[in-house]
């Protein structure tokens, strides 16, 4: 019977099936769920962890790999470049048993910072790069990646995207079938230690290795599809575009590519001398497009095809229309809808979220606040506005450094999460300790790692499998790291966080802070009572409404008031009002 | 062109698209068809404006609707239906839940909810089911089987689609102690008259 996967629920039972032994990963949208989904229905069958970062997961899961077992690692894009380092030497020993790297992308960056083509990294790292077009393809691919990855001992990149990742679609499901070999690892120096006099004959071996798997994509490994149709214009895609390709172009032959890179020149050189006019149709960058014009075949892409944002049906009409010279005409039902002016419904931090109190805290200093990567990204939209940058995993602190070395005169704050922290934080904090950097940075520890939904990290007490684990201390890491001035706490006390903002930000020392309170949605109760307006004693002066708090609603005619089903209680707008007119 | 079906549900991050689209694409599976779904994760869940599509047919590519496509689009609130409007085809069906959720642009001042949503609802969709689903769901016992009111009123649009079909899907997707209320919720909506 067939089953109703998401893209990540069936990269999860192609590691069950392929015979993985450990899987590896750090949450990221939109790969975070293909981990879950192997704690959920296959931890008795093989190990799984999260990881504190990217590179230490893929260097976690090449060890394995060393030692001969089937091993994975999944992240983000952006992580990928987090573990750039180890993919780009590992791809150089390569492993016995299968090193494969599942790296989700974000084309229209729906939860991220960037819009990078990961396939660019196979090309950097001389590694094959595998692109599925639904759930039953993430599966078979992922199965097939353990077999080239074992076969030419080299790592292997599983691209997926947002669409592929997120979207369900029909998979047979298969038996989980182990290799057989027993798990050891080998001693072998002159291929697995990269001191320069080995590196520089593996790097005649990965040369030699890239040549044969080019040759096998074309010819042997099946995974590249030729569906004839017309031969007036042919079209080479990959991944989810394939998918657009086939609603917009039903005529056209197609030639859909599994393995993008290394190119499969010899194929492609066939089909296109077998269409008059060759389009390319990939997401975000002119890749294939590139490769194939430097090898010599003719094509068109990015002419008609856009570089930015994500591929669909509809883009694809647009460009089709543009190939042809004609005016896209998008349906005519769409024109005369909807063209009252809506409001927007962006994001937001929850009702009860403790970053709320710490933000609206912030917001009485004259400070310049540098964030990161996380929920409390949201903390950018108005009302609060309370972040001034945010770039990447680890800048809260490190970027906080810089500025505050800069010469600058305005003091600044620096704000990262608990699972951020012990990503890239902690090195971060290490050199605000060593080289003296006065700022002031603010672990805002939640207990969780929140905004990919809910996983554990160091500092939670458990692992991804449920096993209970000692959680890392956050302030003990900070003392031994060399901070002298570290403080704990309630973000949900406006006072006690309005002080100690005070204290650390007026001091001419670097300052710790950690924000302790847990995310309201792991709570199994309200922080506390629901409050309420007292529409006699307010005076409507919107105080509580620029906490930006989703539960407190007002519109331009109505004084505030507080919706009871949505109120966590966290009492901010209670302790923020001047006329005393919120009470429980 | 193609004889894919093709279904829009929209409303804020929370209400609980995911039941309602694994219900339908569940339905659609038993059916028989291919079917093709996609959901919103991540950042994009917090209390912000999300959609779920649901695609099914013969043989279905995209997993993503197109635009002047949908047979019905469903919200759960009541102007997320107008954001994704110009999803629906021109004989397509709105099924849109009176809730109002008043987002933070509005209450912070920098932007109005319209007053006159009912009006432009009416203007905007040839075929409307408007319904007060919370109100109805809680009549039958539970405001959260809301999403499966209105999946009831939106089942009537989706003839390929039997009443048994549909309630061994809900019998699949729900608690077992839940199945008789969202059964009940579902031919509810099934049979509620538009109140708009």
């Amino acid at each position: 019977m067939k089953q109703l996967l998401s893209g990540n629920e069936a990269l999860a039972r192609g590691m069950y099936e392929g015979g993985v032994t450990l899987a590896v990963g750090y949450p990221g949208t939109p790969s975070t769920e293909i981990l879950e989904n192997c704690a959920k229905h296959y931890k008795d069958a093989f190990r799984c962890e999260w990881a504190p970062n990217e590179k230490v997961a893929l260097e976690v899961a090449a060890g394995a790999a060393m030692a001969g077992a089937r091993a994975c690692v999944t992240m983000k894009h952006v992580g990928l470049n987090v573990a750039a380092d180890p993919l780009l030497s590992i791809a150089y020993t390569g492993t016995p048993g299968a090193l494969v790297v599942i790296v989700a992308d974000d084309p229209g960056m729906h939860s991220s910072q960037n819009e990078q083509d990961s396939r660019h990294y196979a090309r950097l790292a001389k590694v094959p790069v595998l692109e599925p077009a639904d759930s039953a393809e993430a599966r078979d691919f992922l199965k097939k990646a353990f077999e080239i990855s074992e076969t030419y001992r080299t790592p292997v990149i599983l691209r997926t995207s947002t669409r592929v990742s997120h979207s369900r679609s029909l998979v047979e499901l298969g038996e989980r079938q182990m290799p057989d070999r027993e798990i050891g690892f080998q001693k072998d120096p002159k291929n697995c230690v990269l001191i320069p006099a080995f590196a520089r004959q593996r790097r005649l071996v990965v040369e030699e290795r890239l040549q044969q798997i080019q040759a096998d994509n074309s010819d042997k490994w099946g995974i590249n599809r030729i569906e004839k149709g017309s031969e007036k214009l042919g079209i080479v895609t990959e991944g989810i575009a394939y998918q657009y390709v086939k609603e917009v172009f039903p005529e056209a032959s197609v030639l859909k590519l599994g393995c993008a890179w290394p190119l499969p020149e010899k194929l492609i050189r066939e089909f296109a001398d077998s269409v008059e006019k060759v389009l390319v149709v990939e997401e975000v960058e002119d890749f294939t497009e590139v490769n194939m014009k430097a090898a010599g075949i003719a094509c068109e892409g990015k002419k008609y095809v856009p570089n930015i944002g994500e591929l669909s049906a509809d883009v694809l009409r647009a460009s089709k229309a543009k190939m042809e010279g004609t005016e896209y005409q998008p349906c005519a039902s769409c024109q005369n809808m909807a063209d009252a002016p809506l409001p927007n419904r962006p994001p937001t931090l929850c009702a009860g979220c403790p970053h709320r109190g710490i933000f609206y805290a912030l917001k009485k200093f004259d400070v310049d606040v540098v964030g990161d990567i996380g929920c409390y990204s949201l903390g950018v939209q108005p009302p609060l506005s309370a972040l001034d940058t945010i770039i990447c995993m680890g800048t809260g602190f490190s970027m906080a450094h810089g500025m505050a070395q800069s010469g600058q005169k305005r003091k600044v704050v620096g704000v990262l999460g608990d699972s951020t922290f012990f990503h890239s934080g902690i090195t971060g904090l290490l050199n605000i300790a060593w080289n003296k950097a006065n700022c002031t940075v603010i672990v805002l520890d939640n207990r969780i790692t929140a905004m990919t939904g809910h996983q554990d990290n160091p500092g939670t007490g458990q692992t991804l499998m449920g096993e209970a684990s000692d959680a890392a201390d956050i302030a003990a890491i900070g003392k031994a790291c060399g901070m002298k001035n570290i403080a704990e706490f309630d973000p949900l006390n406006f006072e006690e966080t309005t002080a100690i903002l005070k204290k650390s930000t007026e001091s001419d020392e670097p300052w710790l802070l950690i924000s302790k309170s847990p995310c309201v949605l792991i709570m199994k109760e309200r922080v506390g009572n629901v409050r309420s307006i007292d529409p006699e004693k307010c005076k409507n002066c919107r105080v509580c409404v620029k906490t930006g708090c989703p539960a407190i609603e007002c519109t331009d005619k109505n004084k505030p008031t507080i919706n009871p089903l949505s109120c966590n209680g966290c009492s901010l707008c209670n302790q923020v009002c001047k006329f005393g007119a919120i009470s429980e | 062109m193609n004889k894919t079906t093709s279904i829009v549900l929209a409303g804020v991050g929370g209400q609980g698209i995911l039941l309602a689209s694994e219900i339908l694409a569940k339905a659609a599976g038993f059916a028989g068809f291919d079917v093709k779904t996609n959901e919103v994760h991540g950042m994009a869940q917090r209390g912000g404006s999300v959609i779920g599509q649901i695609r099914y047919g013969e043989k279905v590519f995209s997993p993503l609707v197109s635009k002047g496509e949908a047979t019905v689009l469903m919200s759960l609130e009541r102007i997320e239906a107008l954001r994704y409007a110009d999803f629906l085809s021109p004989d397509g069906l709105a099924v849109v839940n009176s809730q109002v959720i008043i987002p933070t642009t509005v209450s912070s001042g920098s932007a109005v909810y319209p007053e006159n949503a009912k009006e432009i609802l009416k203007q905007s969709f040839k075929h409307l089911v408007y319904l007060d689903a919370n109100r109805i769901a809680q009549e039958l016992g539970n405001p959260k089987c809301a999403n499966v009111v209105l999946l009831g009123a939106l089942s009537t649009k989706l003839e390929n689609l039997t009443p048994e079909i549909w309630e061994q899907a809900i019998r699949e997707c729900v608690k077992p102690k839940f199945i008789d209320l969202n059964i009940t919720a579902f031919q509810t909506g099934a049979k509620a008259p538009s109140e708009l």
